[in-house]
């Protein structure tokens, strides 16, 4: 991370800086009312702008909560060198909580078409409950999906990890309460308010580094339904999926068993923000087979505990 | 204070088309991505609307959560983001039926400029009196009242310009100042992006032209800092830092809510404590050092001097302010659950969380006329003047005068739950 020193006084503040200003708000309301928060960091855009807006708000202090990386064992290799290499820049604790254990214990039992997205909840609450945390921030955006659209920045969550859409705390002003039920956590959101295009605009305007995956780089893929595909060995093409070598880039950074990349030539962030100004899909739709399961497939593993 | 960021608010029922009205902003921005418009497209075809003209149900964006369908309700606010070539816009759409009052205040508490529905047949109804009666108690910057339909009223100017006299003799009573009264269709999207070639007797701009060129008047008052988080790294510096340099480091950080901040002004410091002054000797936002901080900014202050100030004070420019433990504020009941005089709570003011209790409940009011009766139980949506003693001195001051001292939430000390929001009308007699 770069703080520059001196910058000019902004006398129009722009988007980008009323946002940063919110979330900064929101993470040292939720550090000082909280007693042990962690940060939810899978390594993706998202997250990894969360840890930033962190630094920033306890600046000159280091980054005081641990991070907590739910590993569905089908993550992609550059993305946990990524995050190992995020995780040492910070000097950060790093708490992994991984599906393929429970797995391997038998706790867990693969589903049959080999994805592990929907795994990863109970993993998550186990590790939640493990190391005792009261509140986790996530990097979830409003944007992304209708049921995100109407969960709350701080968002409670019962023994069970359960989001109730029909009973969320109204919050006013920016007077948040995270006060929760014994037993029972909170998620705080704080970039709630943030769209794609606003992620990518702060991460070119504070020289953000991201895993390699999210630029355009030469990978073999195959199709399906409708999205690009890597070969890794989790995700295999079939008998009559075709391989071939495109160029390609990630939208989204989830499993390689469930997230496609897109066509893409932008190797570069401000290459990336051109080309979001023309895309004509939604981020999760271009890229997520996780939510092409129903239109209700966010809303659904949500109010199983989900992020 | 402006900013490129404009947070807007609707309020309304869904029998005025405010659902049709959202679709369409987000639709004629060309917020709506083709995959999510392909979705709307075969809905609208299955459902058959538009007859014999088939064409988008634009409703269908908004659409919401299975749990609403199955119940066919509107739970909850609903966040939504656009943008043009010159601003981008936050959208609270709050549903109007269930639960108008509480939604209402949440999506117009913190909205630059909040869009009111009428339907141009039915004109100024019960409820629309009641969104303006919440809304004037908010104190929304900037009221826009699209009155939609105007296709079914064969654009008859007569028609509209009797509502908007009657709208703005409301709104005049009602002490907003700043009303604008625009003719739509939102269902053929007239006025709403493009001006409407059926109502070259409307001069006034259209719905998104509007909001595009509104200048919000925040932060004028002096400035004010309630400390969030005291930063005082010790051992545990970022990594990268110089260890000597920030070896007896102590900074307040939280967010200007109102006014400017420079370097070397002198400050009262507000604390259950004495009283205490001091002057500033850095400030930092989240580009770096400053001289000056702007209303809205994460800061983070160092003070001059020697004193002890912890999360819940409040560092404060200009005149010392004598904080107070009683509170005359309208409350807007959040909760199922009851309120009544001689409960006892917590309260939340600017980051401060003290133990209260509801000394009395003055009176209820009438949202569409203003009058008030007597209560001795609150409930859901109710609005309420009521007197609050806070066991911590609190720097309030009026709603008019500040959204962030002039607000509050009342909390049960049990639960957890947000009991009721409250906007502090008066001046406070001194503790």
């Amino acid at each position: 991370m770069t703080i520059t020193a001196n910058a000019p006084t902004h006398v129009r503040r722009s988007v980008l800086d009323e946002l940063e200003a919110e979330s900064i708000h929101i993470i040292r309301e939720v550090l000082a009312e909280f007693e042990n928060p962690g940060l939810l960091f899978s390594g993706g855009k998202d997250s990894v702008v969360v840890l930033h807006l962190l630094a920033k708000a306890v600046f000159p202090a280091r980054v005081p909560i641990p991070v907590v990386h739910i590993d569905t064992g089908h993550n992609f290799g550059e993305v946990l060198k990524f995050r190992d290499q995020v995780v040492a820049r910070y000097g950060l604790n790093l708490v992994i909580g991984s599906v393929q254990e429970y797995i391997d214990r038998g706790e867990l039992t693969e589903l049959p078409d080999g994805t592990r997205n929907r795994l990863q909840t109970r993993v998550l609450l186990d590790t939640i409950e493990a190391n005792r945390f009261d509140v986790v921030f996530g990097g979830a955006r409003r944007d992304e999906d209708k049921a995100r659209a109407k969960e709350r920045i701080l968002s409670l969550r019962d023994e069970f990890g359960v989001w109730d859409p029909r009973n969320q705390r109204p919050e006013i002003w920016n007077l948040y309460n995270g006060r929760h039920a014994p037993g029972g956590h909170v998620r705080a959101f704080p970039i709630s308010n943030w769209t794609e295009r606003d992620i990518w605009a702060y991460i070119d305007q504070e020289q953000i580094q991201l895993p390699p995956i999210y630029f355009a780089h030469k990978r073999q893929v195959f199709e399906r339904d409708g999205m690009w595909r890597a070969v890794t060995g989790v995700s295999l093409p079939a008998q009559d999926e075709v391989v071939s070598i495109r160029q390609v880039r990630y939208r989204t950074v989830g499993d390689a068993s469930c997230t496609g990349a897109v066509l893409s030539a932008a190797d570069t962030v401000p290459k990336v923000l051109d080309e979001l100004a023309l895309a004509t899909v939604t981020e999760r739709g271009a890229t997520r087979a996780d939510d092409r399961i129903s239109a209700a497939g966010m809303e659904d593993r949500k109010t199983e505990g989900y992020f | 204070m402006t900013t490129t960021l404009l947070r807007i608010a609707t309020a309304g029922s869904v029998d005025d088309g405010k659902s049709t009205l959202v679709g369409r902003l987000l639709h004629d921005a060309k917020a709506i991505l083709a995959d999510s418009l392909d979705d709307i497209a075969r809905t609208s075809a299955e459902r058959g609307f538009g007859g014999e003209a088939p064409a988008l149900d634009l409703a269908l964006v908004t659409d919401g959560l299975r749990a609403e369908r199955e119940q066919g309700i509107t739970i909850d606010v609903a966040y939504r983001y656009f943008s043009t070539s010159n601003r981008s816009f936050i959208l609270a759409d709050c549903p109007g039926h269930v639960q108008y009052t509480r939604n209402t205040v949440t999506g117009a508490s913190t909205a630059d400029a909040v869009i009111v529905l009428v339907d141009a047949r039915h004109g100024v109804l019960e409820q629309t009196r009641r969104h303006l009666g919440v809304l004037s108690l908010l104190r929304v910057p900037q009221l826009v009242i699209a009155v939609n339909k105007m296709d079914l009223v064969d654009w008859n100017e007569q028609r509209f310009s009797d509502i908007e006299t009657q709208i703005l003799g409301i709104t005049a009573e009602l002490g907003i100042k700043r009303t604008a009264v625009i003719p739509v269709s939102a269902l053929n999207g007239d006025n709403i992006v493009d001006a409407s070639a059926l109502s070259d007797w409307y001069a006034g701009p259209t719905l998104l032209g509007l909001l595009e060129a509104f200048e919000s008047e925040r932060g004028q008052g002096t400035a004010r800092l309630d400390v969030q988080y005291v930063i005082r790294p010790q051992g545990a510096l970022a990594p990268g830092l110089a260890a000597e340099e920030y070896r007896d480091f102590r900074g307040y950080s939280g967010t200007l809510a109102d006014g400017e901040l420079s370097v070397g002004d002198t400050v009262q410091i507000i604390s259950n404590g004495q009283p205490a002054s001091s002057n500033i000797k850095s400030i930092r936002n989240s580009h770096g050092e400053v001289s000056t901080a702007l209303t809205g900014e994460a800061v983070l202050v160092e003070l001059t001097g020697e004193i002890d100030i912890a999360r819940g004070d409040t560092i404060i420019a200009g005149e010392p302010r004598v904080p107070v433990r009683e509170i005359r504020a309208n409350i807007c009941v959040l909760s199922p659950a009851k309120i009544i005089a001689g409960q006892l709570v917590l309260i939340k003011h600017g980051t401060k969380v003290a133990r209260a209790k509801v000394e009395s409940i003055d009176h209820v009011i009438n949202v569409v006329d203003f009058s008030s009766s007597v209560a001795t139980e609150l409930q859901l949506n109710d609005l309420a003047r009521i007197t609050v003693r806070s066991s911590a001195a609190l720097a309030v001051d009026e709603y008019q005068n500040s959204r962030t001292a002039g607000s509050f939430l009342l909390i049960d000390p049990d639960s957890g739950t947000t009991l009721a929001a409250g906007i502090i009308e008066a001046q406070n007699a001194a503790a």
